[in-house]
């Protein structure tokens, strides 16, 4: 008995150590490296595309903890993030489902070979999220998103967080591998309405 | 040449295949399987028969440029040190990226490829560098060549580049800290579509490549005849289509940052076998 205590208190201690000394041989990255050696690729981008390599406060933080970001830490990204989101001036949420479907199915849009820009930008949530049964060429990356809105019994509460998530994942879910469609200025207000729609309509086809 | 011919035949039927699937949408999951395992069968009887994969057509005409004289200089590449001494190309390869004192840094086959050109050939990159990689349709150009050829002289073997050198200890600190850095309009890593087993893009499977037993699998393909483009693709043009797709803009071939994602991927990929030029989707 008291020797299997033992033997049990050595695996924790070794445990223990093991994680400290993983801890311990990865000094931190000077980021500046990064900035320097990023800014130094791409010669060939017009100037207003600089920022794009900087990452704000909320990525460098997802960064640098590989997207788990500590309690106190998250609890910062969720309040700067949620912060961010605008909403609809006449307070409707659900735009149209049909626009919806389209923009979840087009990835056009911010490439460098989409300038000038020819389509809007699509928010391509079909390349990570299965949405409908009709569609099978989805990814899987995110979760799958059928019956979202039927799952939550079409909630008022729910189709707020619905638009929330899409505007900016990371007010639900800090460092969520999510673009933030709206504060990033990807996807416009009424696009947002549309796609909330998509999920949180009982006659779109994801509720079918 | 016949041969080359009923290649190209089949894949083409191969790349109408493909994109019914992935134009026809509802109903092509199971197509989606076919297709794939067809492109399964076609890659083993690749292997049976190496002549079958149209890379080594680009692959020869890298063996051909390295033994042409060009250039100001009226030199050829033969003098090229790929790190095993001058001319010595096999198993170079498998050896890269690593540090060279002549140059001062740590490069991969492409960039040293580029260097050679300059120093030997006395030709100014700057015209090249301007569209080094090609259009979908069009073969893969002059350096993509020959890095091919190199590539292919290191097949069979394991990657082995010691990347002990403390300039290649720095860069591949600076390839990991890339790989995980989130940048871009859409907050997009490397590690966004490969840091998990088993997702996909669309119906694409993504390899997850910080993970040493699946990039085993996957970086000794490189450089790669791709179907759905019918060229060669290179490793430097690989990160450039990534970077694309993560909204950032063209990456300068032979960069630091393209660089140290190679030498990061390769790092995570040591002890796997090189089978180059491989082939994709």
């Amino acid at each position: 008995m008291v020797r299997r205590t033992f033997t049990v208190l050595f695996a924790a201690a070794t445990l223990a150590g093991t994680a400290l000394a993983l801890a311990q041989s990865k000094p931190a990255f000077d980021t500046a490296k990064s900035d320097a050696a990023l800014k130094s690729a791409f010669t060939r981008a017009p100037a207003d595309w600089a920022p794009r390599l900087s990452g704000d406060a909320t990525m460098q933080a997802c960064s640098a903890s590989n997207n788990a970001p500590a309690t106190d830490i998250a609890a910062g990204i969720k309040a700067r993030e949620l912060a961010t989101i605008k909403y609809p001036a006449d307070g409707k949420l659900l735009g149209d489902w049909k626009a919806g479907e389209r923009i979840a199915q087009s990835g056009y849009g911010m490439r460098f070979s989409d300038y000038p820009p020819a389509n809007p930008n699509g928010g391509n949530c079909y390349a990570c999220h299965q949405l409908t049964k009709a569609e099978v060429s989805f990814g899987t990356i995110g979760p799958s998103l059928l019956e979202y809105g039927k799952i939550r019994k079409f909630s008022e509460a729910d189709t707020k967080l619905a638009y929330e998530k899409i505007y900016n994942s990371h007010a639900t879910f800090p460092c969520s591998l999510m673009p933030r469609f709206g504060s990033n200025q990807v996807l416009s207000i009424e696009q947002i309405q549309h796609l909330t729609a998509l999920l949180m309509s009982p006659d779109s086809p994801v509720n079918k | 040449m016949l041969r080359a011919r009923d290649t190209a035949k089949t894949l083409s039927i191969l790349a109408t295949l493909l994109s019914f699937a992935l134009l026809a949408g509802p109903a092509v999951a199971q197509g989606q399987d076919v297709v794939e395992r067809e492109l399964d069968k076609y890659r083993r009887m690749m292997k049976s028969d190496p002549w079958a994969n149209p890379g080594n057509l680009d692959a020869d005409r890298g063996a051909a440029l390295w033994k042409t004289p060009a250039g100001p200089k009226k030199a050829s590449l033969e003098q090229c040190d790929l790190g095993k001494g001058p001319g010595k190309v096999d198993g170079a390869f498998a050896e890269l990226p690593r540090y060279f004192a002549d140059a001062d840094r740590v490069m991969d086959v492409e960039t040293r490829i580029l260097w050679c050109r300059e120093t030997l050939q006395g030709i100014d990159n700057a015209e090249y560098l301007k569209s080094p990689h090609p259009a979908g349709g069009a073969p893969v150009k002059d350096v993509g060549a020959i890095a091919t050829w190199i590539a292919s002289r290191s097949s069979g073997l394991k990657f082995a580049a010691k990347q002990d050198h403390p300039k290649e200890r720095e860069l591949l600190a600076l390839g990991e800290n890339l790989f995980n850095r989130r940048m871009g309009p859409f907050d997009f890593a490397c590690t966004t579509c490969h840091s998990d087993s088993g997702k996909r893009i669309r119906l694409q499977p993504l390899p997850f490549l910080a993970k040493p037993v699946e990039a085993r699998k996957v970086i000794g393909e490189w450089p790669a005849y791709r179907v759905s483009t019918t060229h060669v693709m290179t490793m430097q043009h690989r990160i450039l289509d990534c970077f694309w797709q993560m909204r950032l803009h063209q990456i300068r071939m032979g960069s630091e940052v393209s660089n140290a994602l190679v030498a990061y991927l390769v790092k995570t990929a040591e002890g796997g076998e090189i089978a180059a030029p491989g082939m994709k989707r």
